[in-house]
Parts: structure tokens; C-alpha cells; sequence
């Protein structure tokens, strides 16, 4: 769960102020989801591979992310061509697929592809707490900075308890069917998660105020923005910008 | 001896939890100044509930809590002395809430208005006197279980408290890391109570141990410590007891 293995690393862009990558990653991702022509996903899909060559990621497990991405889009590829209204260009049986549905099909799996590219390039390898105290240092409220902190915090401590309710099921012989008891089950096993987590959130709670916990975090880390931050900012944007002019004029 | 002279003075303390039957009727309790007391008792008998009421993060049905000579009534008199108290959860998970060891260290002196340079040197400074040096950067949740253990106690010396409050501090320990525990506790300047169900770690850390059965805690009741000669399979093969060095001989009257 959440290894966070791209995440160490030395490298211009692992250096690279987590703000920035945050500003960076959302301008990059806008431009690449509104366009639809070669001339700017050519240089969109340029960048995001200079990016993730920069941060000398493993190619492998790069392309392991990749084939989870292209499996979701996998299904759009079954869907679109044949639900979009258009030119029909291919038959199978009662189905038509038209050129407006390939079409549609091509362009999300280019985009989902350089943006996953860029994000894998600029997000993954900046560990998960410096990308919240980013949001933070970003103006994004503290209340949703520290939603973002307890998630990453407790969705391992969660998932441990799911897997010891399963191995107590798993132990007692509990096989999942189709039938009510299995369902019954399931819920049984949701249920308890939901109190355990409750009852979890309200000791963190408890050991926050005695701490002195006031209601407001405190950042021991402060980030600044060196200058070769702004040589690779400026770049980047310079090429988010260029990518922008190719796609309207 | 006057009321004020005590750090913690609970008089009469009754609690129920919500319609069922009381969990702690008529408890007293004081504890004074450089005292180490321990606190045995089955499960369920009330021991963390008078821990959590000591915070005030219970409130008792009846009863008077005083803690460092003031009377302790609304959760504003709590939030003040809370932080002279450190209160070590059963489950370290409970008390590591940040991500790295570091911001959970500094988190205590950052919320006591400690500028965030001094807070990492006192979270630093902290983790050293445990022999956990070098911990600062580590996740927390990717910690062993002992190591969880004694970061949390980090995280409430950090906040230099009077008093601890440690509740079975020992369970999931290895031998290794209860004796580390055993000899932090023993040079601690500090007075504690401490809920364990490990007569041996008892004996070692505290001088003075009451139980506690089915929400009453009577100083008649008081316990003397003592150890067992005890048996055991694999005797032979080289190994360590948490316990201690010199078994005393078996006592003649049985257990009640």
C-alpha cells in the first residue's frame, strides 16, 4: 500500500520545490486535457518523457503504471467507438463503430497517457508530506491539508485491520459466494471498519488535545525556491505555453 | 498533608460509560511528587478509564479531580495542565499521527508555542536521550512495534511533562526493548503511574503498586510485589527473562 517508490531520489526534478511541481503538474495536465492536435501533444508527450528521463525513474516499473493507466482505458476503447453517433466505419454484428467514436477513444488514451507521464514525473517523486505542506504552502485550506495527511497516515493502519478481520473470516472457513450469508458477511466486515476507524479517529483525537493540539498545524519545514527551481520552472512553463500556442493558433 | 502538595488528587471519582454499569465507583487517588506507582488489575477493571478521566478526556458522574493544586472542572482547566501531563496511549498508532518522527516530536512543543527551530532541537535532543538518534526522518507508520513504542514516548517527553501517565507500555514489546524501556524509566526524573499486566516490569520501574478490581482501588488493597520461581520448557537453552536478576524464594500463601 502506497509504497512511494518513485519518491527518493536525487535529481533535478526530486530537488525541485514541491510547490512548483504542484503549479507545474496543473498547469501541464489543463493544457494536455483541451487538446486535440499532434502539434500539441507531440511536444506535451516530449516534455513529459525529458521530465521522467531527468528523474531517472526505473523505465519498467514507469511502464507498469502505465499498463494499470491504459487497463481503465481499455474499456473506453470497447465503449466509445461503439456509443458515439457518427460516420460508421466498421461493423460487428448489431454493433457499429464510428470514426467520431475511434476518434474520441484516441484522443483520451494520448492525453491520459502524457498526463499519467508528466504526474509519474513531477508528483510521484516528491514524498507524500512535502506534497501536503506544498498544498498547504499553496494557499489550499489546512483543513483539507490535513484530511490529505490523515488519509496517507491511516489508510495503512485501516487497511491492517481490514486484512485481520479477512483472516479471521479466512480462518474460520468464510468462502465468498453468491448468497446472503456471504453478503451479510461483507457488510458485517464494512461495518466493523467503520467503527473501528470511528473509534480510531476519536483516540488520535484524544492524544492531539493531550498534546495541546489547538485546532491548527505547525510547519517545521520550510521550502525555498532555488535558482536552478526557476531555470527548470521557467523552461517548463516556456513549453506548457508553446504547447498552448501550437494547440490555437 | 495539604491537598496542594499533591500532583494529582482524585476524591470520590465515580464514571459510567453510557447505561451500562459503573466503571469506576468511588475512587481516590493521590499521587505526590517524585512517586512511582504501579497499577494492576484485570481487563476492564477501570484502569485507563481513570487515566482518561485524569485528562479530562472523560468527565466523572461525581467526584473532585485536582491536579497540581487546582480544582479541575471545565475542559479549560484541562487544556492548561494537560500538557504538564504525558499521557502514553495504549496503541502507539493512537499517538503517531504524523508523518515523519520528527514533525511528530515537534508537534507537543510546536502547539506550546515553540518557534519551529527550537521545537526540532527539543524533538531532536529527545529522540537522543532514548538512544533513538538518527530516527528524525523515518515514517512513522513503516516503524517496528517497539520502536513505535518508545517514538511515543518521545513524543510526550518532548512536551517536558511533571507527570506520566503510561498505560501498558510493555504490551508487544520483545525483552530487548521492555529492558530499554525498564532502564529509561528508572532515570527519568519524573513522577508516573503506570497500568501494566507484567508483574516483573512492575517490580522493576515503580515502588509502590495498588490494584484495581471492578472500578474500586483500595490502598488495602495494595500489593507487594514478589517473584516467583518458575519452570519451563527449553529451560536449559541460554535465555533472558524480562525479570530479574535475583529470584527471590517462593512465598508460602497462596494467591487469592
Amino acid at each position: 500500500m502506497l509504497e512511494e517508490e518513485f519518491s527518493q531520489g536525487d535529481s533535478p526534478v526530486h530537488r525541485l520545490d514541491p510547490r512548483l511541481k504542484l503549479v507545474i503538474g496543473a498547469l501541464f495536465s489543463a493544457v494536455v486535457a483541451v487538446s486535440s492536435r499532434w502539434s500539441a501533444f507531440v511536444p506535451g508527450a516530449l516534455l513529459a518523457l525529458g521530465l521522467l528521463f531527468l528523474a531517472r525513474l526505473p523505465l519498467r516499473k514507469v511502464m507498469g503504471r502505465l499498463i494499470l493507466v491504459n487497463g481503465l482505458v481499455l474499456f473506453l476503447w470497447f465503449l466509445l467507438p461503439f456509443t458515439v453517433g457518427g460516420e460508421i466505419i466498421w461493423r460487428l454484428g448489431p454493433f457499429a463503430a464510428t470514426r467520431q467514436g475511434v476518434f474520441l477513444a484516441t484522443l483520451i488514451t494520448i492525453r491520459s497517457n502524457i498526463i499519467v507521464l508528466a504526474f509519474l514525473a513531477l508528483v510521484s517523486t516528491t514524498p507524500v508530506f512535502a506534497l501536503g505542506y506544498a498544498m498547504a504552502g499553496l494557499g489550499i485550506p489546512d483543513k483539507m491539508v490535513q484530511l490529505f495527511f490523515f488519509t496517507y497516515r491511516y489508510i495503512h493502519v485501516i487497511y491492517e485491520e481490514y486484512q485481520r478481520l479477512v483472516k479471521a473470516l479466512k480462518i474460520r472457513g468464510f468462502r465468498a459466494k453468491s448468497n446472503m450469508h456471504t453478503y451479510r458477511t461483507y457488510a458485517y466486515l464494512v461495518g466493523m471498519l467503520l467503527v473501528k476507524s470511528y473509534e480510531r479517529a476519536e483516540r488520535v483525537r484524544e492524544a492531539m488535545l493531550c498534546r495541546g493540539f489547538k485546532g491548527r498545524f505547525y510547519s517545521l519545514y520550510e521550502f525555498s525556491v532555488r535558482r536552478a527551481d526557476i531555470a527548470l520552472t521557467v523552461f517548463l512553463l516556456s513549453g506548457i505555453a508553446a504547447m498552448a500556442l501550437l494547440e490555437w493558433v | 498533608m495539604e491537598n496542594n502538595s499533591f500532583l494529582i488528587n482524585l476524591e470520590n471519582l465515580s464514571f459510567s460509560y453510557n447505561g451500562r454499569a459503573p466503571a469506576l465507583e468511588n475512587v481516590s487517588f493521590q499521587l505526590s511528587g517524585k512517586e512511582k506507582v504501579g497499577l494492576v488489575g484485570p481487563n476492564g477493571s477501570g484502569k485507563t478509564t481513570l487515566f482518561l478521566l485524569t485528562m479530562g478526556l472523560l468527565r466523572p458522574s461525581s467526584g473532585k479531580i485536582e491536579l497540581f493544586g487546582k480544582r479541575m472542572e471545565r475542559e479549560e482547566d484541562f487544556k492548561e495542565v494537560r500538557q504538564r501531563i504525558g499521557l502514553l496511549f495504549q496503541d502507539a498508532d493512537d499517538q503517531l499521527f504524523c508523518p515523519t518522527v520528527l514533525e511528530d516530536v515537534a508537534f507537543g512543543p510546536l502547539n506550546q508555542g515553540r518557534s519551529s527551530r527550537e521545537a526540532r532541537e527539543i524533538a531532536i535532543d529527545t529522540l537522543n536521550s532514548l538512544g533513538l538518534d538518527g530516527f528524525e526522518d523515518r515514517v512513522t507508520h513503516k516503524l517496528s512495534g517497539g520502536e513505535k513504542r518508545l517514538v511515543s514516548l518521545a513524543t510526550v517527553l518532548a512536551m517536558k511533562p511533571q507527570i506520566l501517565l503510561l498505560d501498558e507500555p510493555t504490551t508487544g514489546l520483545d525483552a530487548e526493548t521492555t529492558r530499554r524501556l525498564v532502564s529509561i524509566l528508572e532515570n527519568l526524573e519524573l513522577s508516573y503511574i503506570l497500568i501494566s499486566h507484567d508483574m516483573d516490569f512492575i517490580v522493576k520501574t515503580t515502588a509502590k503498586v495498588y490494584a484495581m478490581v471492578n472500578g474500586q482501588l483500595s490502598s488495602e488493597r495494595e500489593v507487594v510485589p514478589h517473584t516467583h520461581v518458575h519452570v519451563h520448557d527449553y529451560g536449559r537453552l541460554p535465555h533472558v527473562h524480562t525479570s530479574t536478576e535475583d529470584v527471590t524464594p517462593e512465598h508460602k500463601d497462596p494467591h487469592k
